[in-house]
């Protein structure tokens, strides 16, 4: 049955658009969601005022995780950016190196090997799916079926053990340097990565049968938080989120970077822009990464000497002026650096465009208007935003 | 002083006037003393084993050490079968796990979440930006030390910690609890005023009472 | 890339056309034309999605450049127009009416940069920082060091090495430079 709120006791605009808001009248209440709550992604908080248990108006906060990386980068050589580049993202920091090398290679005309850009695909979709199996964890733990999540990181688990075997990191890989990638694969890693996708399958099937098929879960995620088609571009949505709404946009597909032209796949579209609909696409997306994992695989050109093209001495490489943006399409959204060199060895300005950046602030700030407290977490969670992307 | 914190009449269900003065309704004006300990050893030893048994954990991920704190929780890895297990709300928790570089924002809350956790507590600090700044060591919103600002009873290294470390890292607090070396709330309330000027200094805009339990 | 720019040169003053890639080209725009030239790009010619708004300090020139970023999804390419203002009186006209998710990068260009956005929702509230009261910190004369040498208590035994001199000495001691 849909629900359709009384509007009448809402309160009235005022004339700067700000809702008119009287706390002393008794019949709002002021809460706050975070940044110590646990349904709460990441470290952020929501102001919510609520009227009986209906939220009336939602304000995002963040900054809890604001180190400056934009402040910083500015003051490290090109080199000794890229470890610090990784940690503006904890769930996916691959995006991060990956954008972040590209943008420089493009700056400073490094053509990378071509065996590279496979390696590098195939890490960036590791990343998608743990992130994933990161979010399916939290999506399924803020309707309460905690074991959702205990399968889900164990099977991450699995896969960040590809990634130690790969890269000698757990989260943070530092693997995508400028100039290709820091290593080839081992011997036998292509064997232990296809038993990993295949544990990562079969926990997949038990998911979709626990979760996706729950009553619980169908009743709380149909049709609530639904992303309007006309928000879409207003509020920058994109990722999984717009996918979910039937917009087939797909970086991977429409401005193919890295091998994803040699690939084959077609993005994965929803109909019903609401809770549900989201984690569906993203348990689709999923697969979808597995499926292009084992393509890369299959397809990457044979081991042809070294992985890293030539770079100069990193320790006076100076760039030309000039700037670019470089995106790529991360777990939750558009991932993007924007670079401006200046003649100098040092960036002049970066700037980290996150997905999250206008899904948790403005798009949220929107959706959360006429939702019920006990929604709040799951729709946020809905969104896949991750709070460092915001404030960098 | 924030506006919700000002003294002020609410409006309550049919029309009572209520007169609201937070700093004296909601918060404990009187500073953190010092626990004593108990009367013989023998008890205070039976007291420290029993701690140092049930570390409940504070669920708030201040940092990106966050991150392999899930990995703690489910089968892999499994911390509960040492007694550990995470509490959504201090007041349940005595174990305040600051995971990761502290920005000034958050430290104001962390500050707030760990006055509002009960005696005995103590606090562990993860990672290397806790323990001189890290990778943040020239940034200007991250703090460098975290020991100015809370009594910090154990540091794990890394950047960030493998799920391992952090067992180790546990093992070990239990080792300080059950000789009774972490002491840490103690020196806290005995040093009271080196903290608090201490933070006073880094949070620019002190709008909270000074000790908030 | 060309035949849009050729066709916008006849109605507004565009700046040189850059083009870095294939997909992605900049030019400069004078501040009064942004609002209407934004409006076209998104109405007209199908750039609906706003990607970025961010600004860099060129502290030579005395100028502030905002770079807008559109993206037209069916044509898959990308516009950056740029608009230099000027540094001391740094104030830009708000775009929130066009794109509501403008406002928030406005308001951390406000803090960040101390850029003001007149009319922008909120945009005198505190975004990112809390109580800060020195410079703001994206600006290019803002010492982030400095600051944080003053303000943060450094823990002994921390030593910083030029990589440049540091590694030539462990590496290649004898070579000249």
């Amino acid at each position: 049955m849909a629900y359709s709120p009384d509007r009448s006791q809402y309160p009235q605009k005022k004339a700067d658009g700000t809702l008119d808001i009287d706390l002393s009248s008794g019949k709002y209440l002021k809460l706050w969601q975070g940044p110590q709550h646990p349904g709460i992604t990441g470290n952020m908080s929501i102001e919510i005022t609520v009227c009986g248990d209906e939220v009336v108006e939602g304000i995002t906060h963040v900054g809890y995780l604001h180190r400056g990386f934009e402040k910083l980068m500015e003051r490290r050589s090109f080199i000794q950016c890229f470890p610090i580049v990784c940690r503006i993202c904890v769930p996916e920091p691959d995006f991060n190196e990956y954008c972040y090398a590209a943008a420089v290679e493009e700056l400073a005309g490094v053509e990378i090997p071509e065996r590279a850009k496979w390696i590098r695909a195939m890490i960036l979709e590791m990343g998608r799916i743990n992130s994933y199996l990161m979010y399916l964890g939290g999506q399924a733990g803020a309707l309460g079926q905690a074991v959702i999540s205990q399968w889900a990181t164990y099977v991450r688990d699995l896969m960040l053990d590809r990634f130690e075997e790969l890269t000698g990191a757990r989260i943070y890989h530092m693997f995508i340097m400028p100039g290709g990638v820091r290593d080839d694969l081992p011997i036998g890693f292509k064997k232990r990565m296809q038993d990993t996708l295949q544990e990562i399958e079969k926990t997949m099937q038990d998911i979709y049968s626990v979760m996706f098929c729950n009553a619980v879960f169908h009743k709380r995620t149909e049709g609530i938080g639904i992303i309007e088609n006309r928000w879409l571009d207003r509020y920058g949505v994109t990722g999984p989120c717009i996918r979910a709404a039937g917009v087939p946009r797909d970086v991977r597909k429409d401005q193919p970077y890295l091998v994803y032209q040699h690939l084959d796949f077609d993005p994965v579209v929803g109909e019903n822009s609401d809770i549900y609909t989201r984690a569906d696409v993203r348990r689709r997306d999923l697969l979808l990464s597995v499926d292009l994992i084992r393509q890369i695989l299959s397809r990457m050109p044979e081991a042809n000497g070294s992985t890293m093209a030539t770079i100069p001495n990193v320790l006076h490489w100076k760039i030309a002026p000039g700037e670019t943006y470089v995106r790529g399409e991360c777990s939750r959204g558009e991932y993007g650096y924007y670079l401006v060199t200046d003649g100098s060895g040092y960036p002049r300005r970066v700037n980290v465009r996150g997905p999250s950046y206008t899904h948790a602030m403005s798009l949220f700030e929107r959706m959360v208007v006429n939702c019920n407290i006990a929604d709040v977490a799951a729709l946020l969670v809905s969104l896949h935003t991750y709070p460092p992307e915001i404030e960098r | 002083m924030k506006e919700e914190l000002q003294k002020r009449i609410v409006k309550g269900p049919g029309g009572v006037d209520i007169e609201v003065e937070p700093l004296r309704d909601y918060y404990c004006e009187a500073p953190p003393t010092v626990m004593p300990a108990a009367y013989s050893k023998i008890v205070e030893d039976l007291f420290n084993w029993a701690r140092s048994e049930s570390i409940w954990i504070l669920g708030f991920g201040t940092g990106c050490g966050a991150i392999e704190m899930r990995p703690l929780m489910t089968p892999r890895f499994d911390a509960y079968r040492y007694g550990i297990q995470w509490r959504p709300t201090p007041r349940q928790a005595n174990l305040f796990v600051i995971s990761g570089y502290l920005s000034v924002k958050t430290l104001k809350r962390a500050i707030r979440s760990y006055e509002q956790m009960q005696n005995p507590k103590y606090v562990v600090g993860l990672g290397s930006c806790t323990i001189n700044g890290g990778m943040y060591w020239d940034s200007y919103n991250t703090i460098k030390r975290l020991d100015d600002y809370l009594p910090v009873d154990l540091y794990i290294t890394g950047c960030m910690p493998r799920p391992e470390a952090l067992l180790q890292g546990f093992m070990d607090l239990k080792k300080l609890i059950r000789a009774g070396n972490a002491e840490g709330a103690n020196q806290y309330a005995e040093n009271f005023k080196w903290y608090k000027d201490n933070q006073k200094k880094v949070i620019k805009d002190w709008d909270m009472p000074d000790y908030s339990w | 890339m060309q035949a849009l720019y050729d066709k916008l040169k006849q109605h507004y003053a565009l700046g040189e056309l850059s083009e870095q890639r294939a997909d992605l080209c900049f030019f400069t725009v004078p501040r009064e034309h942004l609002s209407s030239l934004l409006l076209y790009l998104r109405d007209v010619e199908g750039y609906t999605h706003l990607v970025l708004l961010t600004a860099v300090d060129w502290i030579e020139q005395n100028q502030f450049q905002l770079t807008y970023l559109v993206n037209n999804r069916l044509s898959a390419n990308d516009i950056g127009i740029r608009v230099l203002i000027d540094r001391d009186v740094a104030s830009m006209e708000s775009i929130h009416h066009l794109w509501p998710t403008a406002a928030t990068y406005q308001r951390e260009l406000k803090e960040m940069f101390g850029i003001d956005f007149p009319g922008s929702p909120r945009i005198d509230e505190d975004f990112i920082l809390e109580g800060w009261q020195d410079l703001p910190p994206y600006r290019r004369d803002f010492d982030t060091l400095k600051y944080s040498e003053q303000t943060y208590r450094d823990r002994p035994g921390r030593v910083t090495h030029d990589p440049a001199s540091h590694m030539k000495q462990q590496l290649y001691p004898d070579a000249e430079d």
